[in-house]
């Protein structure tokens, strides 16, 4: 299987292709149009920042391209985030596949500490989507500050200061706000099963 | 419900893991890859590893396991020791490392805080302090604890977390390696202050300090490394105990 996973300027791709390999896939890492469209399934990770993502993305044309894509297209973490139409963080328009906006997470309390970081656990809503029903109730790990607000798009809650998408699908576009790479064997389970739809 | 988290420290050098007391005398605990994988497979939450190498060529033998754990490992892990720059970072985290741990450097360039912040996300961005009590402030030390500073714990973390930390990471110097608990009160004073995540480090000798450090302390996160090197207290036995004491943990 030729699996892509999209180089740019917010980077844990070693990360998500460490974690393929470790599924014995070997995935490229590359900004080349040509050989992102010609994937079979496309990865967008990232752990970064949504205006310097987005400018970069941008000057390169690679946020065309991404919109463009017709296989399965799986944003991680910020990809999730950037898939969507805005974004609180910078103040910056994003891709717009899902129409959501991202949102800064507000502690209620001092018990909530932002970023949200660590293992919690998931909801799934939809099974249709990236995870499985049989991942319901499994600890995954998330690192963010930013968050997808519950949607139409929305496959998976988790539930820190409110509700929000812990995975989302459209069409060809699946996301998760959490690091399926850094999630153990549920995290290795999730990517096996986006490389098997 | 978001678990708290136990997070195995690996002190690296010249690709070996060690561990010291009271900040000296290296005892040697194995091969740093294959211990993080053997803490990931017992269920450990986060790995950190510290880069106590001064030379060049151990700078780059580092960045080559950072490399290996990347591929081996499939749990978060923080790298450390000897980050200078975002050039410094962008290696690092190429390299494969979810987070970077800035200790001296942030003290000596407060703006490298807000610079990473910036460039890759708060989440990126751990600052490290080691803190020693002097009877009637904590006061911050630079260079492994050598050099003390005219910083104040909670007036540095508060403006660390202000420049964009994402996680600070409190290291009590009078508790590490002495396996007597962690520094509870100043863990929970700094809980009330900041509003990002503390990780606890120094003190863990027993399950009981981590259930301390989780209530008591307030702490997000724990930090230890002799007590797991030499199996002393197993990760599987330490979670279902502070399970069973009501604290969320990952089983």
């Amino acid at each position: 299987m030729d699996v892509a996973i999209i180089k740019y300027n917010a980077g844990n791709n070693f990360s998500v292709q460490g974690a393929l390999r470790r599924l014995g896939i070997e995935a490229s890492v590359t900004d080349d149009p040509e050989l992102i469209r010609k994937a079979d399934k496309v990865i967008f990770p990232g752990v970064g920042e949504a205006r310097t993502a987005m400018e970069y993305l941008t000057a390169c044309g690679l946020d065309r391209v991404i919109r463009s894509l017709v296989q399965p297209v799986l944003g991680i973490c910020i990809g999730q985030q950037l898939m969507c139409r805005h974004s609180e963080e910078g103040d910056v328009d994003c891709l717009g596949i899902f129409d959501a906006e991202v949102k800064r997470f507000r502690p209620t309390d001092a018990e909530f500490k932002v970023p949200h970081t660590g293992w919690n656990t998931i909801s799934v809503v939809n099974d249709g989507g990236v995870v499985p029903s049989r991942f319901d109730g499994s600890y995954v790990y998330y690192v963010h500050s930013y968050y997808v607000p519950v949607n139409s798009c929305t496959d998976v809650l988790t539930d820190y200061i409110v509700p929000f998408s812990g995975a989302m699908h459209k069409g060809n576009f699946y996301s998760t706000q959490f690091h399926p790479e850094k999630s153990g064997g549920v995290g290795s389970d999730i990517l096996k099963h986006f490389l098997d739809i | 419900m978001l678990a708290k988290r136990i997070i195995p420290c690996l002190d690296v050098k010249d690709g070996k893991t060690v561990k010291g007391v009271n900040f000296v005398n290296f005892r040697d605990a194995g091969d740093p890859v294959s211990l993080g994988r053997q803490y990931s497979e017992a269920g450990a939450d986060e790995l950190v590893y510290l880069d106590i190498t001064a030379s060049h060529e151990g700078r780059r033998t580092f960045i080559d396991l950072v490399s290996r754990v990347a591929s081996n490992v499939s749990i978060p892990f923080t790298v450390g020791g000897g980050i200078n720059s975002v050039a410094d970072v962008e290696t690092l985290l190429n390299a494969g490392a979810d987070k970077v741990s800035i200790n001296s450097s942030a003290i000596r360039r407060p703006d490298l805080i807000g610079d990473i912040s910036r460039r890759f996300g708060a989440q990126v961005c751990v600052v490290a302090i080691d803190a020693r009590f002097d009877g009637r402030e904590w006061i911050c030390y630079l260079n492994g604890g050598r050099i003390a500073t005219d910083r104040r714990l909670m007036e540095w973390a508060y403006e660390a977390q202000e420049r964009g930390a994402g996680e600070i990471l409190f290291t009590s110097m009078d508790h590490d390696g002495v396996k007597t608990g962690f520094a509870c009160e100043a863990l929970a004073e700094l809980g009330g202050r900041l509003s990002i995540p503390i990780i606890a480090s120094g003190g863990a000798g027993a399950k009981e300090h981590f259930l301390d450090v989780f209530t008591r302390g307030r702490a997000d996160a724990a930090l230890a490394a002799s007590i797991f090197h030499f199996n002393e207290i197993p990760i599987p036995e330490l979670k279902r105990y502070l399970s069973d004491n009501n604290v969320p943990v990952r089983l």
